[in-house]
């Protein structure tokens, strides 16, 4: 493959990593930076990509590792949520409407929990396999999973209108 | 039936929603998901999914921000390295040019004069061999349903075909088309008395440049009206008189662009 099919593949993307990272970051300054670092580490090791990969889930996996290390940095709650220890059964409730209010949408992602909200994004919004999403995390799949499950449960509960123990805590 | 009982895992009510089962799975699934509680589950997974792309979507479409797009000259390899070095020097050359010869230019003139190199030049040269040919004008004929996505696939970028029709042009079909640095594509139409207009069309200009509807004319006399559009440019090149022309590329404009 030529450089320039390769910057292309590159360039191609940006608009879908600005597209996760304003959905991770929920800020478009911080998002717009977090794809800025992400594209410069991108370029610069351009020449380790395996040509026969998916480069959009290579590109997420540096973005990924760049923001778990700001947020490791910036991080005051303890990594450990013991809340989240047992699995929640998914909750029947029916949701009061069915149409989702988006603003409600987009408030109840920012209170996910990081990890969470994730792997709620990489499979529901940019459409990663599940195996893909394991290894730009750098997860076991059941791990995936689980998350994905307590994410989007809680994410229902709070659309719901039920006070999220998310949203208790952060008081 | 105690198939029925057991509650469906969670993995298999995600991998439905996110159309991540095997078709065999879900069928399984579904079918005994239809009297369960669990079907709300599924449903609302959808939604999160449609609401996540309702939110946040529209981000594709937005322009790229200029700092995102030029961080992409601390990529630069020694062939865009030199490449931007004769352009420079090409642009001084101009600028040196044009002082002596009794204007003054300024920077948006020597853009002009990048984008003649970039697009009127290998517009109006393409145009001009391949009009000539009665035999084989067009690489892939109108005809043929994948030409436009054969194009959009080398070019990686969606195409369309403008409809001329009610200018009295027909599609004949296209061709790829080298550049320098990629790879461009034309399509070429016809009318009644045989005059024939192309469409260039290229996706790899280096930088985020947008120009409005200019207009270009190559030495060999061909009228070329063109746009800009970040790394995609567009040129409509015909030999006919340049109000005919411009009646024209404003169709052609307000099809792609509209």
């Amino acid at each position: 493959m030529a450089d320039d099919e390769l910057d292309r593949l590159v360039i191609d993307q940006i608009p879908h990593l600005r597209r996760y990272a304003l959905a991770l970051v929920g800020d478009r300054d911080r998002a717009d930076d977090l794809v800025q670092d992400c594209l410069e580490r991108a370029w610069s090791r351009l020449n380790l990509w395996r040509r026969d990969g998916n480069i959009r889930a290579w590109l997420f996996t540096i973005m990924h590792n760049l923001n778990a290390n700001a947020v490791r940095k910036a991080k005051r709650r303890p990594r450990h949520d013991p809340i989240e220890d047992a699995l929640p059964p998914p909750s029947v409730q029916p949701a009061q409407d069915d149409r989702l209010e988006l603003g409600a949408l987009r408030d109840a992602l920012a209170v996910l929990p990081e990890e969470q909200r994730a792997v709620v994004l990489l499979i529901g919004l940019e459409q990663l396999r599940y195996d893909e999403v394991a290894t730009v995390l750098d997860l076991p799949i059941g791990t995936v999973m689980s998350r994905l499950h307590r994410g989007r449960e809680r994410l229902r509960r709070m659309l719901a209108g039920e006070a999220s123990p998310a949203l208790r805590r952060v008081k | 039936m105690s198939e029925e009982r057991r509650p469906i895992p969670p993995d298999d009510l995600h991998g439905l929603a996110d159309g991540q089962l095997d078709p065999r799975r879900a069928a399984e699934v579904e079918a005994v998901l239809a009297d369960r509680p669990e079907a709300r589950c599924v449903a609302d997974y959808r939604r999160l999914n449609t609401g996540l792309h309702a939110l946040y979507d529209p981000v594709l479409a937005e322009p790229v921000p200029e700092r995102l797009a030029r961080r992409r000259a601390s990529g630069w390899r020694r062939a865009g390295w030199l490449r931007m070095t004769i352009q420079s020097a090409a642009a001084l050359l101009l600028l040196l040019v044009g002082a002596a010869g009794g204007w003054y230019a300024r920077d948006s003139m020597v853009a002009t004069r990048q984008e003649q190199v970039a697009m009127v030049r290998p517009a109006a040269r393409a145009h001009n061999i391949y009009v000539a040919e009665r035999r084989h004008p067009v690489e892939v004929r109108a005809e043929e349903e994948h030409l436009v996505r054969w194009l959009s696939n080398r070019l990686r970028m969606p195409l369309k075909t403008p409809d001329l029709q009610s200018a009295g042009f027909k599609l004949m079909g296209g061709r790829l088309l080298p550049t320098e640095r990629g790879v461009a594509c034309q399509f070429m139409y016809e009318d009644a008395q045989g005059r024939r207009l192309t469409l260039y069309i290229r996706n790899d200009l280096p930088g985020n440049r947008e120009t409005a509807f200019q207009f270009g004319q190559d030495e060999g006399g061909v009228a070329v009206f063109y746009w800009i559009d970040g790394s995609k440019g567009y040129a409509i090149s015909g030999q006919m008189p340049r109000e005919d022309l411009l009646g024209i590329a404003r169709k052609v404009y307000d099809q792609l662009e509209g």
